[in-house]
C-alpha cells in the first residue's frame, strides 16, 4: 500500500513543486508525479490499482516510473510491508560532533544611552539585573574572549566578531583594543577576522566612522523608521526622541564607509507596524543598503506587543515587500529586504535544523565579565551561562540543553511542515514569552507557515525563470 | 528521476544518491525496506485498567503499576525505566521467577 508522505506543496508561476519534510529538499513535479500524489492525495493505494486508476491519462510504465521516484525523494512511502520482529539492541551512544564557533558576540557594556521602552535587555522582560555584572566589559576580558573564540573555532579559518551592548559605541576603547588584538592573533594563527557591530548611532563620530572604514566593520544600526516612528519608543531617558541626533551620523557613516553594506534593524511594535513606509524610509530616504524587521520580543500583555490582526498586517506587507524583491532580482536589480533574502538562502541550502539557530553551537554570547552565554541576548544571565571565556565551555551543561532542546522533543513541532526551517523559533522569544527556552513559540505558528509559503513561491518563481539567480544570489 | 526535478541543494544530493551505484547495491529497491522503522512492543496493546483507575488515580488499578515497569523491562527496551540488567544490576529480577506471584520482590535500585 501507498501513503502520501510529509511535505508541502506549492504552486509557483503555474508550475507544482514539493517542500519536503523532513529533508527540506525543493523539487518540482511534471503532471505524471503530480497527478500520483494528487490520487495519494485521497487515500491509501495499492502500486497496481493506483496505476491503473491513472491509466487512462498516463502510460503505465511512466506512473510506475514516477511512483518510484516519488519514492526515492521519500514524498511517498510504503505502508504494509512485513516487519522483521527483533528488536535492534541499542547502540553505544554516538560521540559527539562539536560545533566550531563562527561568531562570537561581545556584549561590551551591559549600558545604554538611550531608555528603548520595549528594550528586553532593559525593560519590563529583562531576564539580567545589571546591577549584579560590571557595566563594562575591561581590556583583559576582552582578549582573553578574543582567545577563546580563537580555541574554540577549531579548525575554521574565518570567525566573526561582533560588537554588542548596551550601546557598543559607549566602550569604544575596547572595540579598538580587542579588535586590533584579535587581528594580529589572526595573523598569527593564519585565520581571518570578519568584525561587525550593533549601534544605536547617536554616539557615532567622525572617530569612530575612521575607525570603522579602516577596519571593515559590518555596522547594523537599530533605527524603527522615520522621525515620528524612531522617536514613538527609541528615547533617551528624559523622553526626548533619538532621530534628530541619530539622522546626520548614519548618513555621514553610509556616505563614507563603502566597503560593507550598513543594514537598518526594525524593531516592530503594535504601534510601529507601517512596514512599507518604513522600508521605503530607511531605503530610499536615508539610504541603508538592508533593512531587517522583527517583531518586539515580549510577553504578550505589554502595550507595545503585537496581536493577531497586527501580525497580519506585519504579514500581508512582508508579501508585499517579496513580490518587489523578487521583480527586482529578476531585473538584475538590488533590493534591501533581508528577510526574505535569509529564508531563501535557507531553502536553497535544503537547511533541516535541529534548532532553531546557532545559539550556543556555532554561535555564542560574551557578557561584561567574561560569562559565556547562549547568545548576547541571554549574556549575564546565569542560567542560561554555557562558561566562561577563562575556563572554556562547560560541554557537560552544554550538551544538556542541547538534549533537551533538540526538534525532536518539542512535541507541538512533530505535525509541522515548517519545523525544518522553523525548529521552535528563537529561544529568547520563548523565554520572554513562556518562561522556558524549551518551549516551541506557538503564537507565531501560522505566521511562520505563510511566510515560508511565500518565500517558497518566490524561490520556484525564481527556479522557473531563471534558475541561474538562485546560484548567484543565493548559494 | 524522470518525474521529479531536484531545484535547491538538498534536492540535488538526494538525486546524487539515487543515483550512486555503490549506494543503490547497499539499499535495494525501496519498495522492500529493510529494518523496522516504527515501534514495536507494549504501544501497541491496549490493556485498559493499569493506566489509570476509574478516578483517573492508580490507587484503583486492576494490575498493579509495577506491572508495567516488568513488562518494560522484559518485552521492549526501555532503559529510562528499568535498572541496566547486563552491567549494573544483574540480579535485578533474580527473586522474580514468575512475574504474575512475584512482582512485589522487583525492588527499587539506589546508584
Amino acid at each position: 500500500m501507498l501513503r502520501k508522505g510529509e511535505y508541502h506543496a506549492f504552486t509557483a508561476d503555474g508550475a507544482g513543486y514539493l517542500y519536503l519534510v523532513p529533508s527540506a529538499a525543493v523539487f518540482r513535479l511534471n503532471e505524471t508525479s503530480n497527478a500520483v500524489l494528487e490520487a495519494l492525495a485521497e487515500g491509501d493505494a495499492e502500486p497496481n490499482a493506483l496505476a491503473n486508476g491513472l491509466s487512462t491519462r498516463f502510460p503505465l510504465a511512466d506512473v510506475r516510473d514516477a511512483v518510484e521516484d516519488l519514492l526515492n525523494a521519500h514524498a511517498i512511502k510504503v505502508v504494509d510491508l512485513p516487519r522483521p520482529l527483533a528488536v535492534p539492541a541499542p547502540g553505544a551512544p554516538k560521540a559527539r560532533k562539536r560545533i566550531p564557533l563562527t561568531t562570537l558576540v561581545l556584549n561590551v557594556t551591559s549600558k545604554c544611552n538611550l531608555a528603548c521602552t520595549y528594550c528586553y535587555e532593559y525593560g519590563e522582560d529583562k531576564i539580567v539585573e545589571a546591577s549584579t555584572k560590571p557595566r563594562f566589559m575591561d581590556e583583559a576580558t576582552a582578549r582573553q574572549s578574543v582567545d577563546f573564540m580563537f580555541a574554540e573555532a577549531g579548525e575554521s579559518k574565518k570567525v566573526h566578531l561582533t560588537f554588542f551592548g548596551g550601546e557598543t559605541l559607549m566602550n569604544f576603547k575596547v572595540l579598538k583594543s580587542s579588535l586590533a588584538y584579535a587581528k594580529a592573533r589572526a595573523a598569527e594563527l593564519g585565520k581571518d577576522v570578519e568584525p561587525s557591530l550593533t549601534t544605536n548611532a547617536t554616539l557615532l563620530r567622525e572617530e569612530i566612522i575612521d575607525w570603522i572604514v579602516a577596519n571593515d566593520v559590518g555596522v547594523t544600526v537599530s533605527m524603527d523608521g522615520d522621525k515620528e516612528k524612531q522617536d514613538r519608543f527609541r528615547v533617551f531617558n528624559d523622553g526626548q526622541g533619538s532621530y534628530d541626533m541619530m539622522l546626520p551620523n548614519v548618513k555621514m557613516l553610509i556616505e563614507r564607509h563603502k566597503t560593507k553594506p550598513v543594514g537598518a534593524r526594525v524593531t516592530l511594535t503594535k504601534q510601529n507596524l507601517d512596514v512599507m513606509s518604513i522600508y521605503n524610509h530607511l531605503r530610499n530616504d536615508i539610504g541603508f543598503w538592508e533593512v531587517g524587521f522583527a517583531p518586539v520580543t515580549t510577553s504578550w500583555q505589554r502595550d507595545y506587543a503585537i496581536q493577531d490582526d497586527g501580525f497580519h498586517l506585519m504579514l500581508t506587507q512582508f508579501q508585499q515587500l517579496a513580490g518587489e524583491w523578487l521583480e527586482h532580482t529578476l531585473a538584475g536589480k538590488h533590493h534591501g529586504f533581508t528577510n526574505v533574502r535569509s529564508t531563501l538562502q535557507e531553502i536553497h541550502k535544503g537547511m533541516s535544523k535541529a534548532y532553531p539557530c546557532g545559539a550556543g553551537l556555532g554561535l555564542m554570547g560574551v557578557a561584561t565579565d567574561g560569562d559565556v552565554a547562549l547568545c548576547h541576548r541571554f549574556a549575564g544571565s546565569d542560567t542560561h551561562k554555557l562558561g566562561t571565556v577563562f575556563d572554556g565551555v562547560d560541554h557537560a551543561h552544554q550538551d544538556a540543553f542541547f538534549d533537551a532542546h533538540h526538534i525532536d522533543a518539542k512535541t507541538d513541532c512533530a505535525k509541522c511542515w515548517a519545523r525544518p526551517i522553523c525548529a521552535g523559533g528563537c529561544y529568547h522569544e520563548a523565554h520572554t514569552r513562556y518562561g522556558s527556552t524549551e518551549q516551541p513559540n506557538l503564537h507565531y505558528c501560522d505566521w511562520i507557515r505563510t511566510w515560508t509559503d511565500t518565500c517558497l513561491q518566490v524561490y520556484g518563481t525564481l527556479a522557473e525563470r531563471n534558475p541561474e539567480l538562485l546560484q548567484r544570489y543565493l548559494a | 528521476m524522470r518525474h521529479l526535478k531536484a531545484v535547491n541543494e538538498k534536492a540535488h544530493r538526494i538525486e546524487a544518491t539515487q543515483n550512486d551505484v555503490v549506494a543503490l547495491q547497499g539499499g535495494g529497491s525501496p519498495l522492500q525496506p529493510t529494518g523496522p522503522h516504527i515501534p514495536l512492543g507494549c504501544t501497541f496493546v491496549f490493556a485498559p485498567g493499569w493506566e489509570t483507575d476509574s478516578t483517573g488515580g492508580t490507587a484503583g488499578l486492576c494490575q498493579p503499576v509495577e506491572r508495567d515497569l516488568f513488562d518494560c523491562h522484559i518485552t521492549c527496551f526501555w532503559p529510562a525505566h528499568v535498572p541496566d540488567l547486563y552491567n549494573y544490576a544483574p540480579d535485578w529480577t533474580g527473586k522474580c521467577a514468575a512475574a504474575q506471584s512475584d512482582w512485589r520482590k522487583i525492588d527499587l535500585i539506589f546508584p
